[in-house]
């Protein structure tokens, strides 16, 4: 076989080795935090023990991965890690949507956490209109509330002003 | 062994039916397993909606519930939604759930030729055939595995989990050596919390919050839920309808065409249990090998891909053979198959009952009643699916943007339930991302959840175990039944390697939603919806 023509550029442009990296990085981590707990012997583990070898195993993994990467020919690492369509700012309304559940359900009750969880999520989606979205979330806010806080009894206040903020 | 195992069924048969009674007259188990299996079905239409994430939503409500009832629930969703599945795959070419895709390959030219409703009815038909034979199985070799299991020291126990979660990572999906990543991550975040022998608390990083480790349902309906939601919005295209009119009358099947297509539903059966058999081989890889077998021996392989009735029973039943008989490793050994038995036992757990070879004669209850509830539950759906399939293909006209937000109000509120605590709603944010970021690096996650499951009765085990053998790591190959394990571990490993170096996989068993699938071409990877349906 030809030695291979990746050179650094190649490299990083293959998605495999940000997976290895990621794994090693990851299986580093657990090792190093893990021998700070107590080891023990094999006949008497202490608590560090286990997860010291799995991220030694991860990091081996890690660098598998990263090693497939370099291998010439393989297809299957070459897609790249954004999609080809990236979507930022939905992306960023669904991941803000329980922050924003966090925030107002504590803060002010279930009514207004549902409804802004449900009108932040919505407003990710590319048709999305304002009046669309006020609708939509207050119909789930209406049925959520019903079946969760009436039916189901979870504990949480329905409406509530928690001040001091 | 029989008399004992028709017994256990009858007895199973009284749970189901019997009390306690809602509203006096309505048996209450049999309530819950008809809302799982109808809920089931449904999400099973609906693309972007698996059952693993309807399973971590409805986890939570299944709290203040006896445990039959909740996993009679939980079940029925997981085998509602193979129906639903294949609805999806006749009559839209939507390959919305993976072991569905290879059924669009000559289920959709049937409906485009106008025999959609045949090949519905047949294959609801096939479904039913598949699953009995999958119940059946769970009837007789149950118990004959759990005598077996009950031999097992802590060294066997290990072993036998070591073979299932290899096998969970290695033969699912993707490249073997990072569906292993995905299970040691698993294992790991299992590992987080108190630890339970010495009560020190590992990787809190002084959160309270943590001690009790990560919440199952927070890492489900994150891996499955949010980063699945940030995986498809905006990238789901409206669904044509053009063929989606089937009556009652379109769904029998000719007398020719039912005998065309007896035998290859048997066979499609046969090869789904086999492969139930197998750790880690779920129902995705039973219908490809089945369809990739019912093509070899025919006599006319050429025509396959080209509507024949063949190409959708034999997979269809192998897939319900397939899931039907997975739960036999979960519920007699305790060693879920995919992540959907790791996540039925999960809630076993939450509901305090210890899943292992001890679970049939301990709680009989939840056993039989879930074996009894299997069946009622598929002639529930077929009654369902006759009548709503109209239904059903109406709701996909929900779009998703309607779908996706109402989705995050249920995991927000069904994580809160879980513990009444803010903190794991902000642990189901992180998780997202993370698996998010999986997903795009081409990372499969199922695994972790498997890993997750298993990984405090992994590591109690193992701690047992060189307890036992006073330190000596040697126990595992010198007991001779953990030795058959190891070495089937081995052969695992191995195979793999050799496959690798070989530079190609088992080309059977190779399943939908990787970057190179068999016979399904590119557009119908089930991770996404094709942006127009052929046609």
């Amino acid at each position: 076989m030809r030695p291979s023509h990746s050179t650094l550029r190649d490299l990083l442009a293959k998605r495999d080795f940000y997976a290895g990296g990621l794994m090693l990085l990851l299986g580093l981590g657990i090792a190093l935090k893990g021998t700070t707990y107590r080891a023990g012997t094999l006949m008497h583990m202490g608590p560090g023990f286990l997860p010291t070898a799995l991220g030694v195993v991860l990091v081996l993994i890690g660098i598998a991965i990263a090693a497939a990467a370099l291998a010439p020919g393989e297809s299957e690492g070459d897609e790249s890690i954004l999609p080809p369509h990236p979507q930022w700012w939905a992306w960023l309304c669904i991941l803000m949507s329980p922050v924003c559940f966090i925030f107002f359900g504590r803060y002010f009750g279930m009514i207004p956490g549902t409804f802004m969880c449900v009108f932040v999520a919505a407003l990710g989606d590319k048709g999305a209109t304002w009046l669309s979205t006020i609708i939509l979330s207050a119909i789930v806010t209406v049925f959520g509330v019903a079946l969760f806080s009436y039916f189901l009894q979870v504990p949480m206040p329905v409406l509530t002003w928690r001040g001091g903020l | 062994m029989i008399e004992t195992a028709l017994a256990g069924l009858w007895y199973g048969f009284t749970v189901a039916f019997g009390p306690p009674f809602l509203l006096g007259f309505i048996p209450h188990n049999l309530m819950f397993c008809f809302i799982g299996v109808f809920v089931g079905n449904m999400v099973g239409v609906l693309p972007g909606m698996g059952p693993l994430a309807t399973i971590s939503i409805l986890l939570p409500l299944t709290f203040g519930m006896k445990p039959v009832g909740a996993i009679l629930m939980l079940g029925g969703v997981m085998y509602g939604a193979q129906y639903g599945g294949a609805i999806c795959s006749i009559l839209l070419n939507l390959p919305c759930h993976p072991p569905h895709a290879v059924t669009c390959l000559d289920g959709y030219p049937m409906t485009k030729q106008g025999r959609g409703g045949v090949a519905l009815g047949l294959t609801v038909f096939a479904s039913f055939v598949g699953a009995s034979w999958g119940i059946t199985e769970m009837v007789f070799l149950s118990p004959l595995l759990v005598k077996a299991a009950l031999q097992f020291g802590p060294a066997e126990v290990c072993s036998l989990m070591l073979l299932g979660l290899l096998a969970g990572s290695t033969l699912a999906r993707g490249s073997p050596l990072k569906g292993v990543a995905m299970t040691v991550l698993g294992l790991f975040l299992g590992s987080v919390g108190t630890d339970l022998e010495t009560g020190s608390e590992r990787y809190t990083f002084g959160m309270t919050e943590l001690d009790d480790g990560i919440e199952l349902i927070a890492l489900a309906l994150g891996l499955f839920g949010i980063a699945e939601f940030m995986n498809s919005v905006n990238q789901v295209a409206p669904i044509n309808t053009k063929y989606t009119n089937v009556g009652l009358k379109d769904m029998r099947p000719s007398g020719a065409e039912f005998k065309r297509a007896f035998f290859p539903m048997w066979r499609g059966t046969i090869i789904g249990s086999l492969c139930s058999l197998i750790p880690g081989t779920g129902p995705t890889i039973a219908s490809f090998v089945s369809y990739a077998a019912e093509k070899k021996i025919s006599r006319h392989p050429e025509k396959f891909g080209t509507g024949l009735i063949e190409g959708v029973v034999c997979p269809e039943a192998s897939t319900h053979s397939s899931v039907q008989g997975d739960f036999i490793p979960t519920m007699s050994l305790g060693i879920p198959g995919d992540a959907v038995m790791a996540l039925l036992l999960g809630a076993l757990m939450i509901q305090g009952i210890v899943p292992g070879p001890q679970l049939i004669t301990q709680h009989p209850d939840i056993f039989w009643g879930l074996v009894a509830s299997f069946w009622i539950g598929n002639i529930m759906l077929v009654l369902l699916n006759v009548p709503l399939i109209g239904i059903w293909v109406k709701m996909l006209a929900i779009p998703y943007k309607y779908l996706y937000p109402s989705a995050m109000f249920f995991v927000c509120i069904g994580v809160y339930a879980a513990n009444n605590d803010f903190f794991q709603v902000g642990e189901v944010v992180v998780i997202g991302l993370f698996g998010y970021v999986l997903l795009r690096l081409g990372f499969h996650p199922a695994p972790i959840l498997l890993g997750f499951v298993l990984g405090p009765r992994f590591e109690e085990n193992f701690r047992r175990a060189m307890l036992i053998s006073r330190g000596d790591i040697g126990v595992f190959v010198e007991r001779p039944i953990s030795a058959v394990f190891v070495a089937l571990c081995i052969l695992l490993i191995g195979s793999q390697i050799y496959f690798r170096l070989k530079g190609d996989k088992p080309r059977d068993l190779k399943p939908a939603g990787e970057t190179k699938p068999v016979d399904i071409p590119r557009e119908l990877s089930p991770q996404r919806v094709p942006a127009t349906p052929a046609e």
